[in-house]
């Protein structure tokens, strides 16, 4: 154990907006006296660009590429090397003004609410109902809402909550969409009782959803898909988009 | 006419005597017993028992004056208590002995019940404790682990116990380190997963076990992550019912780890509370808690959201409920009913009743006073009840080969539990809300059956009558009814129906229960309603219960299967009934006892009675009924031993007889209580102590036909009491332990003595002179082998003080006995170096003084011993002078040859200690004994060993008894002992 080079942000959640300093401390640990000739604080935002596989001489930047770290360095004499240490840290957007309006949805899922069924007649008979609390949602509470199985003929064999997350990017010579299953949760397992309202209950990760984006040429959606997965192998799907903001 | 023959020897030796030459050389000093004991004895103070008396109770106050700080100081002061008691040993027992009254003033009582009035102001501050009138899951436990068990082959998914630990590369960057733990999850849950088939029950547990050991063994290492994994993949077992009559047992198994997980992280985050000064009180608020550790809570929980899978997502959260507390205040509260309507998405009912008992467990942990969630997942129960009869339920079971009876009473331990919860402290009302919400729904037994078993036994109790129209209106098919019968059976046992209902209860339950077939199912209700038949009814209807049990698990052997049941039924009717006459007049009560056809087990149950009998028979007894009986189930206990009995199971069953054997009693019938004793002798042979017992009561009943006789006993009383002492005379030589043969042999020739039975006190003596030799070197006490000396040299120093007023017989010699015993100690193998020898014959010299004497220091009454019998007659005197100079030589020899360097010491020691017993017994105006006294004295000072103190405080004796009537020779002895200083 030589000289150990730490940062600790004041903040335990590392989370920080527009405008707020962000402060802390660099701790250096050693047991002896440490000679340096400099030790120097830099703060870096980078957004990783790739080419795109789609469409050539495209560049493109998703979420998961934007990356905001601190990173200290203590340069020393020739003999000892130089210690390095990086934090990462997070920067939300700035809440949105105004308030957020509740958009409750009710839906009903029969075999003839289904699009993209090949044979309608050999589906089995169900009647699923149910209602989401709202699709505009605040990126700090969970997606809430309800979901009752009225009747099917072939058992139940999972429901999940699928949440999607879809990005646009590009300009007038064309658009990039990536969409991509950030979180998958169960909400009924097995051949649910029938007439009995399942909750549907989802918390939005940290990590992987941000505040709903559009921009010209840049745009950031999420959609929760209700799967029904029935014990025939019938896979039934329902598509909502949201719409996520911070407040 | 023995005794007038042995005065007319006595006669006849003194006549030549008398005008022989007179004996110059007398050993012994002759002594006054009466003016000695006069002289010595203590002065006897008359004692105010009102004051203070070691024995007597203490009572002890604890000191208030003290700091509070030293709990521990405790001060006993003696109360004068103000009867007068005649013994105060006797008060000791009558319950305030002070070891108890020490106990109850000690320190953890005190502290517990201040702890219980704060644990009860807490209560009613929050109501945050479930009190110890709650059951607690852990008793539940192992009831159910041993109750669903199966033989069939389980499997367990494989990955799971091969868990390689990634290790997590050191420095990447927040998010991508949560994201490889987050694929690494995945990986876990998608993952290919092998099953481990095959494996027994107990490699089943054993494998859970190995989890939970991994999963402390990650936690300690910091691998939390795996940590969690281990937890999620357990929990996910729990969506597996393969194998369903063994899914309570696993839903016990994996719970614990996952208590054990949820205290893990609670612990761990509390620990990151710590400030530097202390940890956080047991109340504490969210807001005193810091941000780091409620960061590190709040990433628990969202890890714990991103779960995949519904069921290990609801059971991981619903183990770290209570770090909730961390985070707000009205956590718990609101997280509790999200979880309990989560459940309702578990399509299979019996994962989700066991879901359900899991929330309560924990939320009656965490936070009782939310009764809401319990009622609240009952009701959600009662809603998906149908399900049970659906197609999906039904196809698995049929599927899995499982009956419908069989299925439903695997949901048991899941409602009872939740009903338990929901009961605890519930008003009435509620209770009966329950009641009807039940009967509303279709077959109802199950939940019958479960609201018996979780409401209180009172509640129960009080509707017994309603509850058998409930259980008699129930679907034959479906939930077994003996069950329903054996569940109201329990309330009974423990509280009372009203009275005006008990016999027709009894009749309506035995109406029920004596038609089951199956004798499994009949001795298990049998079993519970025996007790309540005992508690309320006569023997007459306790009789008609064993009789039908006995009808019942006679055929094919049943109760073969069943002997943990009827045994529970002996000791059922056995607490209850504890007049003996009164139970063994319930006919059918020996033979029930026939039906432990298995040796162990009957004696076992004749174990339990016995100590019934000896706990609770008061007085003693000649009731031929009890007599008869128990002597049957004595005999039982005692055949049962054999070669390989363990000697504490003898001692026990011997413990037993004995205890029975000292409750007879034919009162003045003493013809009849010996005939008694000679029937156990024959009976009870193989067990020892029982003999010893047998002998000892024999010897007691003698003395106590001397007593009734004041000592004069009539023609048929000396045959009686001769006859007492013929049975312990044959019974002796059958013990195996020498010690308790010789010792018998003294003890009865003790009190043949007593009884003027004087050949027969010769024959027990000459019995033991005889053994003596015998005696072995090591003797086997309590498993061990030890030097047997010191017991033979208590034994013979025992044994000589009783030969002292054993008269001479006419057709033998002089101190006929003791030479005998004196020839039998010189050719006894002694061990090499020990000196017990002639200690012993030191000791002689102390019998053989008493036995110079005009008259001996005690007596038997109504037996001449040799002092009247010799009337001192010289030639007798001359006898003794010849043994007592034939002992000293021996001494002397032995003296001598302790001459060596190494045995100079014991030469010291036993110099001294025959100088004593001249000094104390031997006439020291005799010459010889004079100079030898002298001799002993310097032997034992020569080499230095003696104790110069001693020696001095010896000194000082023989200089103060120099002055003292005719003790002046003792001044001139004190001026020829030198004391040597050493140097």
């Amino acid at each position: 154990m030589g000289t150990a080079l730490d940062i600790k942000i004041k903040r335990a959640n590392k989370v920080y907006h527009c405008g707020e300093i962000l402060s802390g401390v660099v701790i250096i640990t050693s047991k002896d006296t440490v000679q340096h000739q400099g030790i120097s604080l830099t703060m870096e935002g980078l957004v990783n660009l790739q080419l795109s596989a789609k469409s050539v001489g495209v560049f493109e930047a998703f979420y998961n590429s934007v990356k905001y770290t601190l990173r200290c360095d203590m340069r020393r004499s020739l003999l000892a090397k130089d210690l390095t240490k990086t934090c990462e840290f997070i920067v939300h957007s700035l809440s949105q003004k105004g308030k957020l309006m509740p958009s409750p949805v009710d839906f009903t899922i029969t075999p003839e609410t289904l699009q993209n069924v090949k044979e309608r007649a050999s589906l089995p008979k169900f009647l699923i109902r149910g209602h989401l609390s709202s699709t505009n949602c605040i990126i700090t509470q969970p997606l809430t809402g309800e979901l009752v199985v009225e009747n099917a003929e072939a058992a139940v064999k999972s429901i999940e909550l699928q949440l999607v997350r879809v990005e646009t990017c590009g300009c007038a010579e064309g658009y990039a969409r990536d969409a991509t299953e950030i979180q998958n949760i169960q909400i009924a397992d097995g051949d649910v009782c029938r007439g009995l309202p399942v909750p549907i209950y989802m918390v939005f990760p940290r990590l992987f959803t941000c505040p709903t984006l559009e921009t010209t040429n840049f745009k950031v959606e999420f959609e929760v898909n209700i799967v029904v997965l029935l014990h025939d192998d019938h896979l039934i799907t329902e598509n909502f988009p949201l719409k996520l903001c911070r407040m | 006419g023995s005794r007038r023959a042995l005065r007319g020897r006595g006669r006849a030796l003194g006549s030549p005597l008398a005008s022989g030459p007179p004996v110059t050389c007398r050993h012994a000093r002759s002594r006054n017993y009466v003016s000695e004991s006069e002289v010595y004895k203590l002065e006897s103070v008359p004692l105010d028992f009102g004051d203070y008396h070691p024995l007597k109770p203490i009572t002890v106050t604890e000191s208030k004056t003290k700091k509070m700080s030293r709990k521990g100081s405790t001060s006993s002061t003696s109360s004068s208590s103000s009867s007068s008691m005649m013994d105060p040993l006797s008060s000791v027992l009558d319950g305030t002995d002070p070891l108890s009254l020490f106990a109850a003033a000690a320190d953890p009582v005190t502290t517990t019940s201040t702890m219980d009035s704060t644990r009860k102001k807490r209560d009613k501050d929050d109501s945050s404790a479930v009190g110890s009138d709650f059951e607690p899951w852990s008793s539940k436990r192992s009831e159910i682990l041993a109750r669903y068990t199966t033989t069939e082959k389980l499997s367990i998914n494989s990955n799971i116990l091969s868990f390689a630990g990634k290790a997590a590369t050191p420095g990447s960057a927040v998010s991508e380190k949560v994201r490889t733990r987050l694929e690494e999850l995945d990986d876990l849950e998608e993952g290919s997963q092998k099953e481990l088939l095959n494996l027994t029950q107990q490699d089943y547990m054993n494998r859970i076990e190995e989890l939970n050991q991994s999963l402390k063994d990650a936690w300690s290492s910091d691998q939390k992550v795996k940590a969690l994994k281990i937890v999620i993949q357990c929990s996910k077992l729990l969506s597996d019912t393969t194998v369903i009559q063994f899914y309570p047992s696993k839903f016990v198994l994996i719970t614990d780890i996952l208590d054990t997980f949820g205290k893990l992280v609670y612990e761990r985050i509390l620990s990151m509370c710590m400030d530097n000064r202390a940890s956080l009180p047991d109340n504490f608020s969210p807001e005193s808690v810091n941000d780091t550790a409620k960061e590190t809570c709040l990433n628990w929980f969202f890890k714990i959201a991103s779960i995949r899978e519904l069921i290990p997502r609801l059971y991981v959260e619903a183990a770290i409920l209570k770090c909730n507390k961390f985070l707000s205040k009205m956590g718990i509260s609101e997280c509790l009913p999200r979880l309990t309507s989560m459940i309702r998405g578990i399509g299979d009912p019996l994962v989700a009743v066991y879901a359900r008992a899991y929330l309560c467990r924990v939320g009656m942990e965490v936070a009782p006073q939310l009764k809401e969630s319990l009622n609240k997942n009952f009701f959600d129960f009662l809603l998906t009840f149908k399900q049970i009869h659906g197609d999906t339920v039904q196809n698995q079971l049929v599927a899995q080969c499982v009956e419908i009876p069989l299925y439903l009473t695997l949901y048991s331990p899941a409602i009872d539990w939740i009903l338990q919860c929901i009961a605890y402290r519930a008003p009435e009302v509620l209770l009966t809300e329950m009641m009807e919400r039940c009967k509303k729904l279709g077959n109802n037994a199950l939940l019958l059956n479960s609201v018996m078993s979780a409401f209180r036994a009172e509640f129960i109790a009080a509707r017994s009558m309603d509850f058998i129209g409930m259980i008699k209106e129930c679907d034959e098919s479906g939930f077994p009814k003996h069950l329903l019968f054996r569940s109201l059976g329990l309330n009974l046992a423990l509280a009372d129906p009203p009275e005006n209902d008990r016999l027709q209860i009894l009749n309506e339950a035995w109406k029920v229960i004596t038609k089951l077939k199956n004798p499994q199912d009949y001795i298990n209700c049998a079993e519970v309603w025996v007790e309540y038949t005992c508690r309320h009814f006569t023997k007459r209807e306790v009789n008609t219960v064993l009789a039908d049990v006995i009808k019942h698990m006679t055929p094919d052997r049943a109760f073969e299967d069943a002997y943990p049941q009827l045994q529970s039924i002996i000791q059922k009717v056995i607490t209850y009934i504890h007049d003996f006459s009164l139970l063994f007049s319930v006919e059918k009560f020996l033979p029930f006892l026939d039906m432990f056809q298995k040796e162990c087990v009957r004696v076992e149950v004749c174990k339990c009675i016995m100590e019934a009998f000896i706990k609770h028979q008061q007085e003693s007894t000649k009731d031929p009924v009890i007599l008869n009986a128990l002597l049957h189930i004595c005999k039982t206990m005692h055949d049962s031993v054999n070669a390989l009995t363990l000697e504490d199971e003898k001692r026990m069953l011997a413990a037993l007889i004995n205890g029975f054997i000292k409750m007879v009693s034919f009162g003045r019938d003493f013809e009849q209580q010996l005939s008694f004793y000679v029937e156990a002798r024959s009976m009870f042979c193989n067990l020892e102590p029982v003999l010893v017992q047998l002998i000892h009561s024999v010897n007691q009943l003698a003395m106590e036909t001397r007593k009734v006789m004041k000592g004069n006993h009539s023609r048929k009383t000396a045959a009686f009491v001769r006859a007492c002492v013929a049975f312990c005379f044959i019974t002796i030589p059958s013990l195996s332990s020498i010690f308790a043969r010789l010792n018998l042999y003294l003890h009865s020739g003790q009190v043949a003595l007593a009884n003027q039975c004087l050949s027969q006190a010769d024959a027990f003596f000459k019995a033991a002179v005889s053994l003596v030799p015998e005696v072995p070197k090591m003797i086997n006490i309590d498993g061990k082998m030890r030097p047997s000396d010191s017991f033979l040299l208590e034994f013979l120093c025992n044994f000589f003080s009783t030969l002292l007023v054993v008269p001479d017989h006419p057709e033998q010699g002089v101190l006929f006995l003791v030479r005998g015993l004196l020839n039998v100690i010189q050719d006894y193998t002694w061990e090499d170096n020990s000196d017990d020898k002639i200690r012993i014959y030191t000791n002689v010299l102390h019998l053989l003084s008493a036995m110079t004497q005009e008259t001996y220091i005690y007596h038997v009454d109504k037996v001449d011993s040799n002092d009247t019998l010799y009337g001192g007659d010289s030639k007798f005197l001359a006898e003794i002078n010849k043994l007592c100079e034939t002992v000293i030589a021996q001494i002397l020899d032995h003296l001598k040859t302790l001459g060596k360097e190494e045995t100079l010491k014991r030469q010291s020691q036993l110099a001294l200690y025959f100088f004593n017993t001249i000094l104390a017994h031997g006439d020291l105006r005799n010459n010889k004994l004079n100079q030898l006294s002298v001799n002993l004295w310097n032997l034992a000072q020569k080499h230095g060993f003696a104790d110069t103190k001693t020696m001095v405080k010896t000194l000082e004796y023989i200089k103060r008894r120099s002055k003292q009537p005719e003790m002046s020779h003792f001044t001139d002895l004190a001026l020829r002992l030198p004391l040597q200083s050493r140097t």
